[in-house]
Protein backbone atom coordinates (compact mmCIF):
# COMPACT_ATOMS: atom_id res chain seq x y z
CA UNK A 1 0.00 0.00 0.00
CA UNK A 2 1.48 3.31 -1.03
CA UNK A 3 0.87 6.63 0.66
CA UNK A 4 -1.96 7.31 -1.81
CA UNK A 5 -4.05 4.49 -0.38
CA UNK A 6 -3.10 5.34 3.19
CA UNK A 7 -4.45 8.87 2.96
CA UNK A 8 -7.67 8.86 0.93
CA UNK A 9 -9.50 12.14 1.29
CA UNK A 10 -13.22 11.94 0.58
CA UNK A 11 -15.47 14.46 -1.05
CA UNK A 12 -19.10 13.80 -0.32
CA UNK A 13 -21.79 15.26 -2.57
CA UNK A 14 -25.52 14.87 -2.07
CA UNK A 15 -27.06 14.85 -5.55
CA UNK A 16 -30.76 14.44 -4.81
CA UNK A 17 -30.59 12.16 -1.84
CA UNK A 18 -33.21 12.04 0.90
CA UNK A 19 -30.16 12.51 3.23
CA UNK A 20 -30.44 8.98 4.61
CA UNK A 21 -27.22 7.87 2.89
CA UNK A 22 -25.60 11.23 3.79
CA UNK A 23 -26.25 10.62 7.46
CA UNK A 24 -24.67 7.20 7.15
CA UNK A 25 -21.63 8.72 5.41
CA UNK A 26 -21.23 11.17 8.28
CA UNK A 27 -21.81 8.36 10.77
CA UNK A 28 -18.63 6.77 9.44
CA UNK A 29 -16.73 9.69 10.93
CA UNK A 30 -18.19 9.20 14.40
CA UNK A 31 -16.41 7.22 17.15
CA UNK A 32 -18.48 4.11 16.38
CA UNK A 33 -16.86 3.53 12.97
CA UNK A 34 -14.08 6.19 12.95
CA UNK A 35 -12.76 6.09 9.40
CA UNK A 36 -10.03 8.58 10.32
CA UNK A 37 -8.04 5.62 11.57
CA UNK A 38 -7.57 4.76 7.88
CA UNK A 39 -6.41 8.29 7.19
CA UNK A 40 -9.76 9.22 5.66
CA UNK A 41 -10.75 12.86 6.01
CA UNK A 42 -14.02 14.35 4.84
CA UNK A 43 -12.85 17.37 2.90
CA UNK A 44 -15.29 19.79 1.32
CA UNK A 45 -12.93 20.84 -1.44
CA UNK A 46 -12.78 18.88 -4.72
CA UNK A 47 -9.24 20.11 -5.27
CA UNK A 48 -8.14 18.30 -2.12
CA UNK A 49 -10.11 15.09 -2.69
CA UNK A 50 -9.20 11.62 -3.97
CA UNK A 51 -12.48 9.76 -3.58
CA UNK A 52 -15.79 11.22 -4.71
CA UNK A 53 -18.70 9.81 -2.72
CA UNK A 54 -22.02 10.57 -4.35
CA UNK A 55 -25.43 9.91 -2.82
CA UNK A 56 -28.78 10.41 -4.50
CA UNK A 57 -29.73 10.28 -8.16
CA UNK A 58 -29.09 12.68 -10.99
CA UNK A 59 -31.61 15.21 -12.26
CA UNK A 60 -31.63 18.18 -14.62
CA UNK A 61 -30.59 20.54 -11.83
CA UNK A 62 -27.59 18.73 -10.46
CA UNK A 63 -26.11 17.05 -13.53
CA UNK A 64 -23.92 20.04 -14.44
CA UNK A 65 -22.87 20.46 -10.81
CA UNK A 66 -21.86 16.80 -10.52
CA UNK A 67 -19.85 17.01 -13.73
CA UNK A 68 -18.13 20.23 -12.67
CA UNK A 69 -17.14 18.86 -9.28
CA UNK A 70 -15.90 15.64 -10.87
CA UNK A 71 -13.75 17.59 -13.32
CA UNK A 72 -12.27 19.69 -10.50
CA UNK A 73 -10.88 16.67 -8.66
CA UNK A 74 -7.25 16.12 -9.68
CA UNK A 75 -6.13 12.62 -10.72
CA UNK A 76 -5.90 9.94 -9.45
CA UNK A 77 -9.55 9.83 -8.44
CA UNK A 78 -12.26 7.25 -7.81
CA UNK A 79 -16.05 7.72 -7.87
CA UNK A 80 -18.19 5.71 -5.50
CA UNK A 81 -21.97 5.69 -5.90
CA UNK A 82 -23.35 5.28 -2.37
CA UNK A 83 -26.86 4.02 -1.96
CA UNK A 84 -29.22 2.53 -4.51
CA UNK A 85 -30.38 5.96 -5.72
CA UNK A 86 -26.86 6.82 -6.78
CA UNK A 87 -26.37 3.41 -8.37
CA UNK A 88 -29.54 3.08 -10.44
CA UNK A 89 -32.05 5.67 -9.28
CA UNK A 90 -33.45 3.49 -6.52
CA UNK A 91 -37.17 3.73 -5.81
CA UNK A 92 -37.31 6.98 -7.78
CA UNK A 93 -36.10 5.25 -10.93
CA UNK A 94 -39.24 5.71 -13.04
CA UNK A 95 -39.97 9.24 -11.86
CA UNK A 96 -40.28 11.96 -14.47
CA UNK A 97 -37.95 14.26 -12.56
CA UNK A 98 -34.91 12.02 -12.23
CA UNK A 99 -32.38 10.82 -14.79
CA UNK A 100 -31.42 7.73 -12.79
CA UNK A 101 -28.07 6.71 -11.37
CA UNK A 102 -24.95 8.85 -11.12
CA UNK A 103 -23.35 6.97 -14.03
CA UNK A 104 -25.61 9.02 -16.30
CA UNK A 105 -23.42 12.01 -15.49
CA UNK A 106 -19.94 10.85 -14.50
CA UNK A 107 -18.02 7.56 -14.78
CA UNK A 108 -18.54 5.48 -11.63
CA UNK A 109 -15.98 3.03 -10.30
CA UNK A 110 -17.70 1.40 -7.33
CA UNK A 111 -21.42 0.76 -6.96
CA UNK A 112 -22.50 0.37 -3.34
CA UNK A 113 -26.22 -0.30 -3.01
CA UNK A 114 -28.36 0.06 0.08
CA UNK A 115 -31.27 2.11 1.34
CA UNK A 116 -29.82 3.62 3.38
CA UNK A 117 -26.35 2.24 2.81
CA UNK A 118 -24.82 0.91 6.03
CA UNK A 119 -21.57 2.46 7.28
CA UNK A 120 -19.92 -0.96 7.04
CA UNK A 121 -20.88 -1.08 3.35
CA UNK A 122 -19.54 2.46 2.81
CA UNK A 123 -16.21 1.48 4.38
CA UNK A 124 -16.19 -1.68 2.25
CA UNK A 125 -16.84 0.38 -0.89
CA UNK A 126 -14.08 2.85 0.01
CA UNK A 127 -11.61 0.01 0.57
CA UNK A 128 -12.54 -1.43 -2.85
CA UNK A 129 -12.04 2.05 -4.27
CA UNK A 130 -8.59 2.24 -2.68
CA UNK A 131 -7.42 -0.68 -4.80
CA UNK A 132 -8.58 1.12 -7.93
CA UNK A 133 -6.97 4.35 -6.66
CA UNK A 134 -3.61 2.60 -6.29
CA UNK A 135 -3.80 1.29 -9.86
CA UNK A 136 -4.64 4.76 -11.14
CA UNK A 137 -1.76 6.27 -9.19
CA UNK A 138 0.78 3.93 -10.79
CA UNK A 139 -0.81 4.58 -14.17
CA UNK A 140 -0.53 8.34 -13.61
CA UNK A 141 3.10 7.98 -12.59
CA UNK A 142 3.86 6.04 -15.78
CA UNK A 143 1.86 8.49 -17.90
CA UNK A 144 -0.59 5.84 -19.03
CA UNK A 145 -3.68 7.02 -17.14
CA UNK A 146 -6.66 6.81 -19.48
CA UNK A 147 -8.92 9.87 -19.24
CA UNK A 148 -12.43 9.15 -18.03
CA UNK A 149 -14.56 12.02 -19.28
CA UNK A 150 -18.00 13.00 -18.08
CA UNK A 151 -21.08 11.77 -19.96
CA UNK A 152 -21.85 14.26 -22.72
CA UNK A 153 -24.94 12.78 -24.35
CA UNK A 154 -27.13 12.52 -21.29
CA UNK A 155 -30.39 11.90 -23.10
CA UNK A 156 -28.97 8.81 -24.77
CA UNK A 157 -27.38 7.57 -21.55
CA UNK A 158 -30.55 8.11 -19.54
CA UNK A 159 -32.72 6.70 -22.32
CA UNK A 160 -34.92 9.76 -22.68
CA UNK A 161 -37.30 9.62 -25.63
CA UNK A 162 -39.72 12.50 -26.34
CA UNK A 163 -38.94 14.03 -22.97
CA UNK A 164 -39.90 10.85 -21.13
CA UNK A 165 -37.50 8.41 -19.55
CA UNK A 166 -37.96 5.02 -21.13
CA UNK A 167 -36.97 2.03 -19.13
CA UNK A 168 -37.39 -1.18 -21.11
CA UNK A 169 -37.27 -3.45 -18.10
CA UNK A 170 -40.05 -1.52 -16.36
CA UNK A 171 -42.10 -1.28 -19.55
CA UNK A 172 -41.78 -4.99 -20.14
CA UNK A 173 -42.77 -5.72 -16.55
CA UNK A 174 -45.81 -3.42 -16.79
CA UNK A 175 -47.02 -4.88 -20.06
CA UNK A 176 -47.37 -8.36 -18.72
CA UNK B 1 25.20 33.64 16.21
CA UNK B 2 28.45 32.58 14.53
CA UNK B 3 29.04 31.11 11.08
CA UNK B 4 29.50 27.68 12.67
CA UNK B 5 26.29 27.81 14.68
CA UNK B 6 24.43 29.07 11.62
CA UNK B 7 25.61 26.19 9.44
CA UNK B 8 24.88 23.59 12.13
CA UNK B 9 21.42 25.10 12.63
CA UNK B 10 20.83 25.23 8.86
CA UNK B 11 21.54 21.53 8.42
CA UNK B 12 19.85 20.29 11.59
CA UNK B 13 16.76 22.47 11.43
CA UNK B 14 16.13 21.97 7.71
CA UNK B 15 16.41 18.19 7.97
CA UNK B 16 15.04 17.36 11.41
CA UNK B 17 12.37 20.00 11.98
CA UNK B 18 9.90 18.62 9.38
CA UNK B 19 10.42 15.07 10.70
CA UNK B 20 9.77 16.23 14.23
CA UNK B 21 6.98 18.55 13.13
CA UNK B 22 5.22 15.80 11.18
CA UNK B 23 5.48 13.47 14.15
CA UNK B 24 4.09 16.23 16.34
CA UNK B 25 1.17 16.64 13.93
CA UNK B 26 0.59 12.88 14.11
CA UNK B 27 0.63 12.97 17.92
CA UNK B 28 -1.78 15.92 17.76
CA UNK B 29 -4.28 13.98 15.65
CA UNK B 30 -3.95 10.88 17.80
CA UNK B 31 -4.53 12.76 21.06
CA UNK B 32 -7.41 14.72 19.52
CA UNK B 33 -8.99 11.44 18.43
CA UNK B 34 -8.56 9.91 21.88
CA UNK B 35 -10.12 13.00 23.49
CA UNK B 36 -13.10 12.43 21.16
CA UNK B 37 -13.38 8.72 22.10
CA UNK B 38 -12.01 7.65 18.71
CA UNK B 39 -9.00 5.55 17.81
CA UNK B 40 -7.39 8.06 15.46
CA UNK B 41 -4.98 7.71 12.55
CA UNK B 42 -1.48 6.16 12.81
CA UNK B 43 1.24 8.47 14.12
CA UNK B 44 2.89 8.72 10.71
CA UNK B 45 -0.35 9.80 9.00
CA UNK B 46 0.80 13.38 8.23
CA UNK B 47 3.72 11.93 6.27
CA UNK B 48 1.34 9.72 4.27
CA UNK B 49 -0.82 12.79 3.60
CA UNK B 50 2.11 14.83 2.30
CA UNK B 51 3.39 11.95 0.14
CA UNK B 52 -0.07 11.41 -1.30
CA UNK B 53 -0.43 15.09 -2.13
CA UNK B 54 2.99 15.03 -3.75
CA UNK B 55 1.79 12.32 -6.16
CA UNK B 56 -1.41 14.06 -7.25
CA UNK B 57 -1.89 15.54 -10.70
CA UNK B 58 -0.29 18.95 -11.10
CA UNK B 59 -3.19 21.33 -11.14
CA UNK B 60 -2.87 25.02 -10.36
CA UNK B 61 -5.06 28.03 -10.94
CA UNK B 62 -2.11 30.14 -12.03
CA UNK B 63 1.62 29.68 -12.47
CA UNK B 64 2.83 31.86 -9.58
CA UNK B 65 0.82 30.42 -6.67
CA UNK B 66 3.32 27.60 -6.27
CA UNK B 67 6.18 30.12 -6.22
CA UNK B 68 4.54 32.13 -3.42
CA UNK B 69 4.03 29.01 -1.35
CA UNK B 70 7.62 27.93 -1.96
CA UNK B 71 8.81 31.36 -0.77
CA UNK B 72 6.58 31.03 2.30
CA UNK B 73 8.30 27.71 3.09
CA UNK B 74 11.81 29.09 2.43
CA UNK B 75 11.33 32.05 4.74
CA UNK B 76 9.81 29.91 7.47
CA UNK B 77 12.93 27.70 7.28
CA UNK B 78 15.24 30.75 7.36
CA UNK B 79 13.38 32.11 10.38
CA UNK B 80 13.79 28.82 12.25
CA UNK B 81 17.44 28.49 11.28
CA UNK B 82 18.22 31.97 12.63
CA UNK B 83 16.34 31.26 15.86
CA UNK B 84 18.02 27.95 16.62
CA UNK B 85 21.44 29.33 15.62
CA UNK B 86 21.13 31.83 18.48
CA UNK B 87 20.43 34.79 16.22
CA UNK B 88 18.48 38.00 16.64
CA UNK B 89 14.93 37.36 17.87
CA UNK B 90 13.59 40.48 16.15
CA UNK B 91 14.96 39.27 12.81
CA UNK B 92 13.33 35.88 13.38
CA UNK B 93 9.95 37.57 13.86
CA UNK B 94 10.28 39.76 10.78
CA UNK B 95 11.32 36.89 8.50
CA UNK B 96 8.39 34.80 9.78
CA UNK B 97 6.00 37.68 9.06
CA UNK B 98 7.28 37.73 5.48
CA UNK B 99 6.58 33.99 5.26
CA UNK B 100 2.99 34.47 6.41
CA UNK B 101 2.52 37.35 3.97
CA UNK B 102 3.59 35.11 1.08
CA UNK B 103 0.94 32.59 2.16
CA UNK B 104 -1.72 35.33 2.09
CA UNK B 105 -0.61 36.60 -1.32
CA UNK B 106 -0.70 33.06 -2.71
CA UNK B 107 -4.39 32.89 -1.78
CA UNK B 108 -5.17 36.37 -3.17
CA UNK B 109 -3.45 35.53 -6.46
CA UNK B 110 -6.10 32.91 -7.24
CA UNK B 111 -8.93 35.48 -7.22
CA UNK B 112 -11.35 32.90 -5.88
CA UNK B 113 -13.97 34.19 -3.40
CA UNK B 114 -13.34 31.48 -0.80
CA UNK B 115 -9.58 31.96 -0.99
CA UNK B 116 -9.97 35.74 -0.72
CA UNK B 117 -12.13 35.58 2.40
CA UNK B 118 -9.75 32.99 3.83
CA UNK B 119 -6.84 35.33 3.09
CA UNK B 120 -8.68 38.23 4.78
CA UNK B 121 -9.21 36.09 7.86
CA UNK B 122 -5.55 35.11 7.80
CA UNK B 123 -4.66 38.80 7.79
CA UNK B 124 -7.00 39.31 10.76
CA UNK B 125 -5.14 36.48 12.52
CA UNK B 126 -1.78 38.10 11.78
CA UNK B 127 -3.12 41.43 13.09
CA UNK B 128 -4.26 39.67 16.24
CA UNK B 129 -0.98 38.02 17.14
CA UNK B 130 1.62 40.48 15.76
CA UNK B 131 1.33 43.02 18.64
CA UNK B 132 1.97 40.26 21.19
CA UNK B 133 4.84 38.83 19.16
CA UNK B 134 6.52 42.24 18.79
CA UNK B 135 5.99 42.84 22.51
CA UNK B 136 7.52 39.40 23.09
CA UNK B 137 10.71 40.69 21.45
CA UNK B 138 10.62 43.84 23.58
CA UNK B 139 9.94 41.79 26.72
CA UNK B 140 12.78 39.41 25.81
CA UNK B 141 15.17 42.36 25.56
CA UNK B 142 13.97 43.95 28.81
CA UNK B 143 13.88 40.60 30.60
CA UNK B 144 17.46 39.85 29.57
CA UNK B 145 18.37 43.38 30.72
CA UNK B 146 16.86 42.77 34.16
CA UNK B 147 18.25 39.25 34.58
CA UNK B 148 21.73 40.08 33.38
CA UNK B 149 22.02 43.14 35.58
CA UNK B 150 24.39 46.04 34.97
CA UNK B 151 27.19 43.77 33.73
CA UNK B 152 25.49 42.89 30.43
CA UNK B 153 22.91 45.05 28.67
CA UNK B 154 19.74 43.60 27.18
CA UNK B 155 20.20 41.61 23.99
CA UNK B 156 18.02 40.18 21.26
CA UNK B 157 20.22 37.13 20.67
CA UNK B 158 18.40 33.94 21.61
CA UNK B 159 21.65 32.18 22.54
CA UNK B 160 22.06 34.56 25.49
CA UNK B 161 19.43 32.59 27.49
CA UNK B 162 22.02 29.87 28.12
CA UNK B 163 24.05 32.35 30.19
CA UNK B 164 21.21 33.29 32.55
CA UNK B 165 21.02 32.49 36.28
CA UNK B 166 17.28 31.89 36.21
CA UNK B 167 14.81 31.35 33.35
CA UNK B 168 12.93 34.19 31.67
CA UNK B 169 9.58 32.98 32.97
CA UNK B 170 10.56 34.04 36.49
CA UNK B 171 10.49 37.69 35.43
CA UNK B 172 8.03 37.49 32.49
CA UNK B 173 5.16 35.31 33.76
CA UNK B 174 2.34 37.48 32.38
CA UNK B 175 4.12 37.86 29.05
CA UNK B 176 4.12 34.05 28.91
CA UNK B 177 0.38 33.99 29.57
CA UNK B 178 -0.21 36.51 26.78
CA UNK B 179 2.05 34.48 24.53
CA UNK B 180 0.05 31.31 25.29
CA UNK B 181 -3.11 33.14 24.26
CA UNK B 182 -1.80 34.05 20.83
CA UNK B 183 -0.04 30.69 20.48
CA UNK B 184 -3.51 29.22 19.86
CA UNK B 185 -3.75 31.49 16.82
CA UNK B 186 -0.27 30.61 15.61
CA UNK B 187 -0.87 26.85 15.94
CA UNK B 188 -4.15 27.29 14.00
CA UNK B 189 -6.25 25.75 16.72
CA UNK B 190 -9.88 26.38 17.65
CA UNK B 191 -11.20 28.93 18.62
CA UNK B 192 -8.85 30.83 16.31
CA UNK B 193 -8.63 28.55 13.27
CA UNK B 194 -10.55 30.99 11.10
CA UNK B 195 -8.56 31.03 7.91
CA UNK B 196 -8.79 27.39 6.96
CA UNK B 197 -9.83 25.28 9.95
CA UNK B 198 -6.86 22.98 9.84
CA UNK B 199 -8.40 20.37 12.08
CA UNK B 200 -12.11 20.63 11.42
CA UNK B 201 -11.42 20.50 7.70
CA UNK B 202 -14.29 22.60 6.40
CA UNK B 203 -14.69 26.36 6.70
CA UNK B 204 -15.50 28.38 3.58
CA UNK B 205 -14.80 25.17 1.66
CA UNK B 206 -11.14 25.22 2.72
CA UNK B 207 -10.62 28.97 3.18
CA UNK B 208 -7.20 30.26 2.31
CA UNK B 209 -6.09 26.89 0.90
CA UNK B 210 -9.17 26.32 -1.30
CA UNK B 211 -7.33 26.70 -4.59
CA UNK B 212 -4.20 24.88 -3.49
CA UNK B 213 -3.83 21.24 -4.40
CA UNK B 214 -1.22 18.58 -4.93
CA UNK B 215 2.38 19.65 -4.36
CA UNK B 216 1.43 23.20 -3.38
CA UNK B 217 -0.75 21.90 -0.57
CA UNK B 218 1.99 19.45 0.47
CA UNK B 219 4.39 22.40 0.83
CA UNK B 220 1.81 24.31 2.91
CA UNK B 221 1.59 21.36 5.28
CA UNK B 222 5.39 21.10 5.57
CA UNK B 223 5.61 24.87 6.24
CA UNK B 224 3.27 24.36 9.18
CA UNK B 225 5.50 21.62 10.55
CA UNK B 226 8.53 23.94 10.43
CA UNK B 227 6.52 26.78 12.01
CA UNK B 228 5.23 24.56 14.82
CA UNK B 229 8.77 23.56 15.78
CA UNK B 230 9.76 27.25 15.72
CA UNK B 231 6.84 28.19 18.00
CA UNK B 232 7.76 25.42 20.40
CA UNK B 233 11.23 26.95 20.40
CA UNK B 234 9.75 30.32 21.36
CA UNK B 235 7.88 28.59 24.19
CA UNK B 236 11.10 26.89 25.23
CA UNK B 237 13.21 30.05 25.64
CA UNK B 238 11.04 31.00 28.62
CA UNK B 239 12.25 27.90 30.45
CA UNK B 240 15.92 27.72 29.54
CA UNK B 241 18.80 29.00 31.65
CA UNK B 242 22.44 28.15 32.28
CA UNK B 243 21.87 24.78 33.96
CA UNK B 244 21.70 21.26 32.47
CA UNK B 245 18.34 20.81 34.23
CA UNK B 246 16.92 23.42 31.89
CA UNK B 247 16.67 21.02 28.96
CA UNK B 248 14.40 18.38 30.54
CA UNK B 249 12.35 21.08 32.25
CA UNK B 250 11.89 22.93 28.97
CA UNK B 251 10.88 19.72 27.16
CA UNK B 252 8.28 18.92 29.83
CA UNK B 253 6.99 22.50 29.63
CA UNK B 254 6.67 22.21 25.83
CA UNK B 255 4.71 18.97 26.08
CA UNK B 256 2.38 20.48 28.68
CA UNK B 257 1.83 23.59 26.54
CA UNK B 258 1.17 21.52 23.40
CA UNK B 259 -1.27 19.28 25.23
CA UNK B 260 -2.99 22.41 26.57
CA UNK B 261 -3.35 23.70 23.00
CA UNK B 262 -4.89 20.38 21.89
CA UNK B 263 -7.23 20.47 24.88
CA UNK B 264 -8.32 24.05 24.06
CA UNK B 265 -8.79 23.02 20.42
CA UNK B 266 -11.23 20.31 21.42
CA UNK B 267 -13.22 22.41 23.84
CA UNK B 268 -13.85 25.68 22.05
CA UNK B 269 -15.81 26.55 18.94
CA UNK B 270 -14.44 28.87 16.32
CA UNK B 271 -15.03 32.59 17.04
CA UNK B 272 -15.62 35.45 14.65
CA UNK B 273 -12.60 37.44 13.54
CA UNK B 274 -13.77 40.52 15.47
CA UNK B 275 -13.83 38.60 18.74
CA UNK B 276 -10.39 37.12 18.05
CA UNK B 277 -8.89 40.54 17.29
CA UNK B 278 -10.53 42.25 20.26
CA UNK B 279 -9.58 39.58 22.81
CA UNK B 280 -6.02 39.19 21.53
CA UNK B 281 -5.40 42.91 21.79
CA UNK B 282 -7.03 43.16 25.25
CA UNK B 283 -4.92 40.26 26.57
CA UNK B 284 -1.81 41.72 24.94
CA UNK B 285 -2.43 45.18 26.41
CA UNK B 286 -3.09 43.93 29.93
CA UNK B 287 -0.34 41.32 30.13
CA UNK B 288 2.34 43.46 28.52
CA UNK B 289 1.55 46.62 30.49
CA UNK B 290 1.34 44.93 33.89
CA UNK B 291 4.40 42.72 33.38
CA UNK B 292 6.73 45.31 31.87
CA UNK B 293 5.76 48.10 34.26
CA UNK B 294 6.24 45.86 37.29
CA UNK B 295 9.57 44.73 35.85
CA UNK B 296 10.75 48.29 35.48
CA UNK B 297 9.30 50.15 38.46
CA UNK B 298 11.75 52.97 37.83
CA UNK B 299 9.68 53.92 34.80
CA UNK B 300 7.08 55.27 37.18
CA UNK B 301 9.69 57.59 38.74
Amino acid sequence: MTATAKSPWLLHYDASSCNGCDIEVLACLTPMYDVERFGIINTGNPKHADIFLVTGSVNEQNIKVLQQIYEQIPDPKVVIACGICACTGGIFRECYNTLGGVDNAIPVDVYAPGCAIRPEAIIDAVVTGLGILEERRSALKENRLAPRPVVTDVTAAAKIVDGVRVDEAVKAALEV
Amino acid sequence: MTIVSFIISLVCFTIFAPLLGGLLAGVDRKITARLQSRVGPPLLQPFYDVLKLWNKQKWTVNSYQGFYILMSLVFAIISGVIFFAGGNFLLVVFVLTLSSLFFVIAAYSTRSPYAEIGAEREIAQVMSYEPMVIMLCVAFYLGMDVLNGVSNPGVFDTSAVFALDRPLITCLPLIFVGFLFILTIKFRKSPFDLSYSHHAHQELVKGISTEMSGRTLALVEVTHWYENILFLGWTGIFFVWGNWLAIPIAIVALLVVYFLEIFIDNNFARVKWGAMLRWSWIVTLVCVTVNLVSLNWHWLG
